[in-house]
């Protein structure tokens, strides 16, 4: 019995170990409880509502860009799509083979798709499809809800209206890259669907349009699933945005351009508005606002037109002709009278060497009346040289060349305005008196762009530092522009002289004369010299330019401003490789004018041309087919029969001595 | 025959169960259902009614098993512990011709988990085997090994199966009843000891998924997608209900899918969400109060084996309830041990119920008279 005592003892010792050791893990545990509940509690509640409330973003709409009246010239229409999002996907080829029950994803579909999976980080999205219509978007909605990774969004795609006539200055929008992702770190970048600005006003402008994001608060199951919604933030729409273009003007002038490789530009010589900024050809903007096809893209940029680069901003050209209005406010301001003179026989010697007039028999005697008017280059040749190159390039800089604008433009050429200074620190050498010789003209060194010829023919015909500008300020108010401070005199001289190129019978460009009655257009040619032309050349007589490959012909320039006896609007044409300033530049510039005043006129005046257009556009389209039906039939044949085998001989055509003027932008 | 059954001492016998006990299990019972009704998103199904049913059965079960008497369990506990232990055996040659691990023995009706029972066989061999061993040759080591053997061979049969959480419960009540039957206190410590020092040893022999879930144990947060996501959101579901909870209904973590297992192993977390720090200690302190009467049947109890059976399976309930609790609060690993009478499930209630029945079979036989 004592044994069983003993027993019951020990045990009873025991048990009162084990009971302590309960009520300390009990203890522990409502401690813990206690802890996490009430003193953790607002964490894990903060915890629990992360999990629970998802915030969804509301891409904004992006704003509209609209003309100076308000027309739109980009709005938005409603796309429907699906996108994936990689990161997101359990089971690639399941979720493709999903969606192929749904929609139509053919071959190439897929694997764009999954090349797009393969190059991208796994956070962006990718597209599946896009434009869908409703019925179908309906049915993916309620088919792939429970496929993670799959989203069909409700987004917004760009629309531009007027298509190729305003890609350059608007540019086009697109899928953010992921490095303007992981530089910005906004959200909306990763949006499914969501495009921004990639070009021209897009591009500049896409802070504004962007507008800012709203946001859905949804509660989601663990899977994502959404059980229902808890409030929205609307979101705030991009600005709309207003441009000082005239959408009808600009549409005007990029059909009367046809199949030119060519720029126009109209400014407001008062506030410096840019009415038209058009460039041709272009691209169609809708369509990079997508995906650009790789056959389309390779043919924009093998085409020598040059579809992809903004002339009217970017283009670089000898100003030729147009130049020596500058030449000529330059003489005046150094004490050049007008009634001074040389007798012009077509050749002016300097050294060794000759220059030439481009009239071969000359103009006899020239003073600064019709020094313009006959475009006579040894009168500017002898005037140039007698003033010396700064005294010009001081004057180009005051008229606006050499210099960039405050514009929402995706890149603007600088241009060059040479000078000793420039000389020197360029090459290294001095300035010598034939570059003057070529610069008094337009030629050599001296390079502007078709924008900024269009603002020095606005200062010269309103006399005052106008700034073009792009965006409609709120309010339209017109800005004020100090005075150029060049003698109302020296301009009257020149703006006669313009008057004259286009309304004397001497004139160059006689054909720019205007229909509109009471309503007078002054101008300047200008033809720029794309090739030079050799001694052996011009004693054989000088190739006609209608003779001579496309991209040997010269530069075909014409600035222009109407009406005469109060400046309105200021225009720049530039045509590449358009023979003649007078002959093909001058005619668009009357008929763009024209239309400001009289658009029935200036609109009866297209029917021809498009007419032509249209036939030489099908003359080369059965060209092209025939090129690449021989093409293909080649490919076809043994290689023995191949002629297209054996390279054929290749000439140097370019002539080595020739000038070639620096491109560079600096 | 009949007559003599239906005229029996009835009262008598239903007026010695411990009434006032089984009416707090009842409470937890009760309560697990409410939850259970819950976790479906307010409705008795798939869940709640099946689990009512069960419990209703599996109590009217244990208030039959209450009335046997102890001395009929120390007869019956050799032939148990050897038919449980050819069960596992069973499950483990089964799973082997069938090519893959089974736990479950189909015997036409039901199916049995033998590894439940031997928790509950575990207890009895060993209190059984105490009963006969004379006092103070409990520590020597040709008494200790067949104690041994006794833990090891069931505890061995259940890793190969491999259920880690029943195995550790089956070692933990065979060796509280060797603690309690009195083998010398300094075996227990040296083997802690040895334990402790051999856990470099264990660690360079775990795969690298099981150092991974020790690793994520230690810091869920390093993992909050793969496997610490269960700590997390059970510590997130704990944490957010507060002191008395978002409501009934009301939980979020719970009915959006966020919690795992929301029925069975955290269920505590479930409950705690809707229910608060005061729904825990609920249950925490009516666990308690069954166990501090386990213990006291313990303490009364007549005869070492009663004694042993009594509060080894009071500590075989305990370790249940302190391992899930542990879980969901994250002071444990995840181990798959569902919270006794609240969790969804028929095998661990059926368990549950038979030890609270044998436990009141003991403490029937401390009120009989003459004893």
């Amino acid at each position: 019995m004592s044994n069983e005592a003993a027993r019951e003892q020990s045990f009873t010792r025991r048990a009162f170990v084990l009971g302590g050791g309960m009520a300390a893990v009990g203890a522990t545990l409502i401690g813990r409880m206690t802890w996490l509940s009430i003193f953790e509690g607002e964490r894990y509640q903060l915890a629990s509502e992360e999990n629970r409330v998802q915030l969804r973003l509301i891409p904004p709409r992006r704003g509209w860009i609209v003309d100076r009246n308000g027309k739109p010239l980009a709005l938005n229409k409603p796309d429907y799509r699906l996108e994936l999002i990689p990161e997101q996907v359990v089971d690639l080829d399941a979720t493709l083979a999903r969606v192929t029950k749904i929609l139509n994803l053919d071959f190439a579909d897929e694997l764009r798709i999954r090349a797009d999976i393969a190059i991208q980080p796994r956070y962006m999205p990718v597209e599946v499809a896009r434009d869908l219509d409703w019925p179908a978007f309906a049915a993916l909605n309620v088919q792939v809800a429970d496929v993670p990774g799959l989203q069909p969004v409700r987004a917004f795609a760009r629309v531009y209206p007027d298509g190729d006539q305003f890609a350059h200055l608007l540019g086009y929008v697109g899928a953010p890259t992921p490095e303007q992702y992981r530089e910005q770190k906004d959200p909306l970048l990763i949006f499914p669907g969501f495009r921004i600005g990639k070009d021209g006003i897009e591009r500049h402008e896409d802070k504004g349009l962007r507008g800012t994001a709203g946001a859905l608060k949804v509660e989601v199951t663990a899977r994502g699933k959404v059980i229902r919604e808890l409030g929205t933030r609307a979101d705030k729409p991009g600005e709309t945005l207003k441009l000082t273009i005239d959408r009808d003007l600009q549409n005007y002038a990029a059909r009367r351009l046809g199949d030119n490789s060519a720029s126009v530009i109209v400014i407001d010589c008062e506030t410096g508005d840019i009415l038209t900024m058009v460039s041709m050809p272009a691209y169609d903007p809708n369509l990079f606002s997508t995906r650009v096809p790789a056959k389309l893209w390779k043919e924009l940029q093998e085409n020598d037109h040059n579809p992809l680069l903004n002339k009217s901003a970017m283009g670089l050209y000898p100003p030729g002709s147009t130049f020596k209005l500058v030449t000529t406010l330059a003489a005046l301001e150094a004490g050049v009278t007008p009634d001074q003179g040389v007798i012009c026989n077509g050749r002016y010697r300097l050294g060794n060497n000759t220059w030439h007039c481009h009239s071969r028999r000359g103009h006899g005697h020239v003073d600064m009346h019709s020094a313009l008017p006959k475009s006579c280059d040894i009168y500017f040749y002898q005037y140039g040289r007698q003033i010396g190159i700064d005294a010009i390039a001081t004057m180009a800089r005051r008229l606006g060349l050499g210099q960039k604008y405050e514009l929402p433009l995706a890149g603007q050429a600088a241009g060059i305005v040479p000078d000793r200074a420039w000389k020197l620190k360029r090459y290294k050498k001095d300035w010598g008196i034939g570059e003057t010789l070529n610069s008094a003209i337009g030629q050599g060194y001296i390079i502007t762009n078709p924008l900024q010829l269009a603002v020095m023919t606005a200062r010269i015909a309103s006399g005052k530092a106008v700034m073009p500008r792009l965006m409609m300020p709120a309010g339209g108010a017109a800005p004020v522009f100090d005075s150029l401070g060049i003698p109302e005199a020296h301009l009257a001289i020149v703006r006669q002289g313009m008057f004259d190129v286009v309304n004397s019978g001497m004139g160059t460009a006689r054909g720019a004369r205007s229909p509109v009655g009471g309503i007078h257009i002054a101008g300047k040619t200008g033809t720029a010299q794309v090739r030079r032309i050799t001694a052996e050349e011009r004693r054989h007589g000088v190739k006609r330019n209608e003779a001579l490959p496309w991209k040997q012909r010269d530069h075909a320039l014409f600035v222009a401003f109407a009406p005469t006896e109060s400046p309105r609007y200021a225009v720049s044409v530039i045509i590449e490789h358009g023979i003649a300033g007078g002959k093909y530049a001058a005619p668009i510039a009357r008929d763009v004018l024209t239309y400001l005043f009289e658009p029935e006129r200036a609109l009866a005046a297209l029917a021809p041309i498009e007419r032509e257009v249209a036939a030489r556009r099908e003359e080369n389209a059965r060209l092209q087919a025939l090129a690449d039906t021989t093409q293909d039939q080649q490919a076809l044949m043994p290689s023995w029969l191949r002629t297209d085998l054996v390279a054929p001989p290749t000439f140097e055509i370019a002539d080595p001595d020739a000038p070639v003027p620096p491109r560079d932008d600096n | 025959m009949l007559s003599a059954l239906l005229n029996g001492p009835w009262r008598r016998e239903l007026s010695r169960l411990p009434w006032s006990i089984i009416a707090v299990i009842v409470a937890l019972g009760g309560f697990g259902l409410v939850i259970l009704y819950s976790a479906a998103g307010g409705s008795l199904d798939p869940w709640a009614l099946k689990q009512g049913i069960r419990f209703a059965i599996l109590l009217t079960a244990m208030l039959g098993l209450a009335l046997i008497k102890p001395d009929t369990w120390l007869r019956l506990a050799w032939p148990i512990y050897g038919v449980v232990l050819a069960g596992l055996l069973g499950v483990e040659l089964l799973g082997q011709i069938s090519g893959g691990s089974q736990r479950w023995l189909d015997i036409g009706i039901i199916q049995l988990q033998p590894s439940e029972f031997m928790k509950l066989a575990i207890v009895l061999a060993l209190a059984r085997y105490y009963q006969f061993l004379p006092r103070g040759y409990e520590t020597r080591l040709n008494a200790l090994i067949p104690a041994l053997a006794l833990i090891a061979a069931p505890a061995a049969l259940v890793m190969l199966q491999p259920d880690l959480g029943t195995a550790l419960s089956i070692t933990f009540g065979g060796v509280v009843v060797m603690f309690l039957a009195g083998v010398r206190l300094w075996l227990f410590v040296s083997a802690g000891v040895a334990a402790i020092a051999a856990m470099p040893l264990a660690w360079s022999m775990l795969h690298d998924y099981q150092r991974k879930r020790v690793l994520i144990f230690l810091d869920p947060s390093t993992d909050p997608r793969g496997a610490g996501y269960h700590i997390t959101q059970s510590k997130i579901a704990i944490g957010s209900g507060g002191l008395d909870g978002k409501g009934f209904l009301n939980g979020t973590q719970s009915h959006l899918d966020y919690l795992p297992e929301l029925q069975t192993d955290f269920i505590f977390a479930t409950m705690a969400e809707e229910w608060g720090l005061l729904g825990g200690l609920y249950i925490i302190l009516l666990f308690g109060v069954v166990l501090f009467w386990g213990i006291r049947v313990a303490l009364q109890a007549k005869g070492q084996f009663q004694r042993l059976l009594a509060l080894g399976l009071t500590a075989t309930l305990f370790f249940y309830l302190a391992i899930n609790m542990m879980m969901v609060m994250g002071l444990a690993p995840v181990v798959g041990i569902p919270l006794p009478l609240i969790s969804y499930g028929g095998s661990a209630m059926m368990t549950v119920l038979i030890l609270l029945g044998l436990i009141m079979g003991v403490a029937r036989h401390n009120k009989m008279p003459g004893n």
